[in-house]
């Protein structure tokens, strides 16, 4: 079967979306979306001069379709400035998306008003990188955590006191410290207030944008541990944002690999690990420091060349070709559609097709892609 | 020579705050050989960085203070040195890289200048040398169009760029010694790799000794030679990385080793943790730091401070279970090694 689910294919109407094949309920799906930063006409340099007043647009995130089911954690991995934030964030209309739409609960998140979609946040929540950030340090673990709950008039007086010790015992908080402010915790005690604050309203699905990248490892098995429990008690559902591939294997059931806005890869955890089909998967996968020793003196590393480039002026056609090994001509000219390579298995590239997944065997030069493509 | 180029006694290095006296570095005792690779790993706070600085002799004076201890580096004990000999050592004989390179880097001078200055004042080159010997050093670290980008300033390069500028200021004069604080730490994946591959070239190509501190256990296993695991300002277990990861003597270690998550033994499982918080080193129990945290701990734990076991020449450790401990890993790698054989 042939589907693809990327943007390429939106001019000829509305993309096809993967069919949920195990069962679970649809809880989300995105189509197409973009979300594009006007940074205003030309640089300074333009401006001073009258030079080609070229309008800078970064597309942080660039005809994504996907869709996350019930009671799953789709894991989002990619190098830094790929996206991903930008791409959660616009799931909450915390940043407003360009394009596209954001289908919740049957309904389309991005043309709800203002009052709709505050409504509806209730059943979208996030949990940041830095707690501390997003904490307000005036107000005590209480309020922090009562705040959502108040706000939607859900408990009154002594019942919003009962249900936020509740809530801290839940996470792993000793209530005893309800009255204390964030600069009193720890790095991990303030991530579980802010888990604490996203459960408040007993939400359908939970964003959590890189939650343990700043946290200590024994910190990071607790808070893994705790998503994972609470998953299971509250049935939630995860979009897990982190650049720690060992993590995102670890919590998801299913990844999406990015790149400079794209999702180029989307396969279930074990596939994306164990027989990942794009070079950039293959690379970042053999970035990862593994902690033994053995495997560390004996594997050959992918070395990625230079850096991601800038979003400002992406590669024509494949992202990735201006780094990738296995580049050829025709990769600057056509934008591959992520495709079902194998079963249940997404790749956007043109020299790999389901007869010859392996792009270590395809001939030189050749592009089995292409053609089921065009 | 006999080989050894840093060797460390007792070193003791005391921060006196407002809450008290704050034992970042506690008795740490180690010996670095020329041409090593020595991995030092621990959760944040644990003195990794305050130990380093302690060498460099750049810790803060007040609140610092090193109040004890020798730091014998080719024969001389740089906590001897006036200040003047000390720079003389700093940036030439011994550098540091850290994790954010601005520390390291004026963002108001050319790159050409910061790196020529460094030359001029420690090998007595002349201006053209320095220049030279600039581009020289940003096409070793792998800089694209050395020649062109010599003359920009910081803020032009990538962060990844930057690491590979500060590295190129730190072995500028050929140090025996170059002490790598979190290098990587804030890098993506792919940039980590590229600078851990860089330096690992630019130890063969110039035989010093590298001291590599991070949190990520991985990134000690493919680059070190030894390992010292650092709790509470202490050394908790110190051994060659190949046992280290086989066969650990400390509880501390074991913990850290097994919440790393590893699909192959960890799918659908809880993930190891190790309970509670790293330690707050102003306010350390009686006894074992820690015992709080210890599946292990005993009464004996809870009271007295535990012995620096030896379970070989090269591998020690602080536990008073520590032969236990390490019998325990032994048994364990002997099942492991078993079920290998036999996948059923
Ligand atoms: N508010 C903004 N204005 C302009 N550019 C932005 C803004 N937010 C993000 N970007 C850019 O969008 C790209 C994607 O950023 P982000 O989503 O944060 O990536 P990631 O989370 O993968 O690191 C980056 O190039 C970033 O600089
Ligand atoms: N300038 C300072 N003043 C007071 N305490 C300090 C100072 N620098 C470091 N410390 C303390 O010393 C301890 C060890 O710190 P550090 O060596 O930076 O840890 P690590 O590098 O292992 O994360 C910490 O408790 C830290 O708070
Ligand atoms: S003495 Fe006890 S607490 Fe300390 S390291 Fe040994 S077992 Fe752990
Ligand atoms: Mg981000
Ligand atoms: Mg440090």
């Amino acid at each position: 079967m042939w589907e693809a689910i990327s943007s390429q294919n939106a001019s000829s109407g509305s993309p096809k979306v993967p069919p949920s094949g195990d069962g679970r309920d649809l809880l989300l799906e995105i189509r197409d979306l973009r979300v594009h930063f006007d940074l205003g006409g030309g640089t300074l340099w333009d401006r001073i001069t009258g030079g080609s007043p070229a309008r800078r647009v970064v597309k942080a995130v660039d005809g994504v379709t996907l869709v996350v089911r019930s009671g799953e954690t789709l894991g989002l991995v990619g190098e830094s400035g790929c996206g991903k934030s930008t791409l959660g964030r616009a799931i909450l209309r915390l940043i407003e998306p360009t394009g596209g739409q954001i289908i919740f609960r049957g309904r389309d998140l991005a043309r709800l008003s203002r009052e709709e979609m505050r409504r509806e946040r209730r059943h979208l929540q996030m949990i940041f990188q830095d707690p501390y950030a997003s904490l307000n340090p005036r107000l005590t673990v209480r309020d922090i955590i009562a705040e959502p709950l108040e706000t939607f008039g859900l408990t009154r007086g002594l019942e919003t006191e009962e249900r936020v010790r509740d809530l801290m015992r839940k996470v792993g908080l000793s209530p005893r410290f309800i009255k204390r402010y964030p600069h009193e915790f720890s790095g991990g005690q303030r991530q579980r207030i802010g888990i604490a604050r996203a459960l408040a309203l007993n939400p359908k699905l939970i964003v959590a944008d890189e939650p343990i990248s700043a946290l200590d490892v024994s910190i990071q098995a607790q808070i893994m541990n705790l998503l994972k429990r609470l998953q299971r008690e509250f049935d939630l559902t995860y979009l897990f944002i982190s650049h720690d591939l060992r993590a995102v294997r670890y919590v998801s059931d299913r990844i999406a690999v990015m790149y400079l806005g794209k999702i180029v890869e989307l396969a279930e955890a074990r596939a994306i690990y164990e027989e990942p089909l794009m070079p950039y998967t293959k690379a970042l996968i053999s970035a990862v420091p593994v902690p033994d020793p053995t495997i560390e003196l004996t594997r050959r590393r992918i070395v990625l060349e230079g850096d991601v480039p800038s979003p400002l002026d992406p590669p024509s056609g494949c992202r990735f070709r201006t780094r990738c090994p296995y580049a050829i001509a025709q990769c600057a000219e056509v934008v591959p559609p992520l495709v079902e390579i194998k079963p249940r298995h997404f790749a956007a590239c043109i020299r790999i097709s389901p007869d010859e997944p392996q792009i270590e065997r395809v001939a030189a030069g050749e592009a089995p892609g292409l053609k089921r493509a065009s | 020579m006999d080989g050894i180029l840093l060797s460390i006694r007792d070193l003791r290095t005391y921060f006196y705050t407002e809450d008290g006296i704050v034992k970042a570095v506690d008795g740490v005792s180690f010996d670095l050989r020329r041409g090593e690779t020595l991995g030092i790993v621990g959760e944040s706070g644990s003195g990794k960085s305050v130990a380093n600085l302690s060498i460099m002799r750049l810790i803060p004076e007040p609140p610092g203070r090193i109040v004890s201890g020798e730091i014998i580096f080719d024969g001389e004990d740089l906590l001897a040195l006036t200040p003047r000999e000390m720079r003389r050592i700093r940036g030439k004989r011994i550098s540091m890289v850290f994790q954010d390179p601005m520390t390291s880097l004026n963002p108001f001078m050319r790159i050409s200048r910061q790196l020529m200055e460094l030359t001029q004042l420690h090998l007595g080159h002349t201006k053209r040398q320095a220049y030279a010997h600039a581009i020289e050093m940003l096409e070793r670290v792998g800089i694209p169009d050395a020649r062109m980008r010599v003359d920009s300033y910081p803020h032009a390069f990538s962060g990844g760029m930057r690491q590979r500028v500060m590295i190129a200021m730190a072995l500028a004069c050929e140090p025996e010694l170059l002490i790598a604080d979190e290098p990587t730490t804030a890098l993506d994946v792919t940039i980590q790799a590229q600078i851990l591959e860089l330096i690992k070239r630019l130890k063969r190509e110039t035989g010093m000794s590298v001291i590599l501190i991070t949190h990520d256990l991985g990134v000690v296993a493919g680059m070190a030679d030894r390992i010292i695991v650092m709790y509470a300002g202490k050394i908790f277990e110190i051994a060659p990385t190949a046992k280290l990861f086989a066969t650990p003597a400390n509880p501390y270690t074991k913990g850290l080793l097994r919440s790393v998550p590893d699909p192959a033994r960890d799918a659908g499982r809880e993930l190891y943790q190790i309970p509670g918080l790293p330690p707050d080193v102003a306010r350390l129990p009686p006894g074992c730091p820690f015992a709080p945290r210890c599946a292990l701990a005993q009464e004996r734990c809870r009271r007295e401070f535990p012995p620096f076991v030896q379970i070989a020449p090269d591998h020690h450790s602080l536990c008073h279970f520590a032969t236990e401990v390490y019998a325990e890993s032994v048994r364990e790698k002997e099942a492991k090694g078993a079920s290998d054989l036999n996948p059923l």
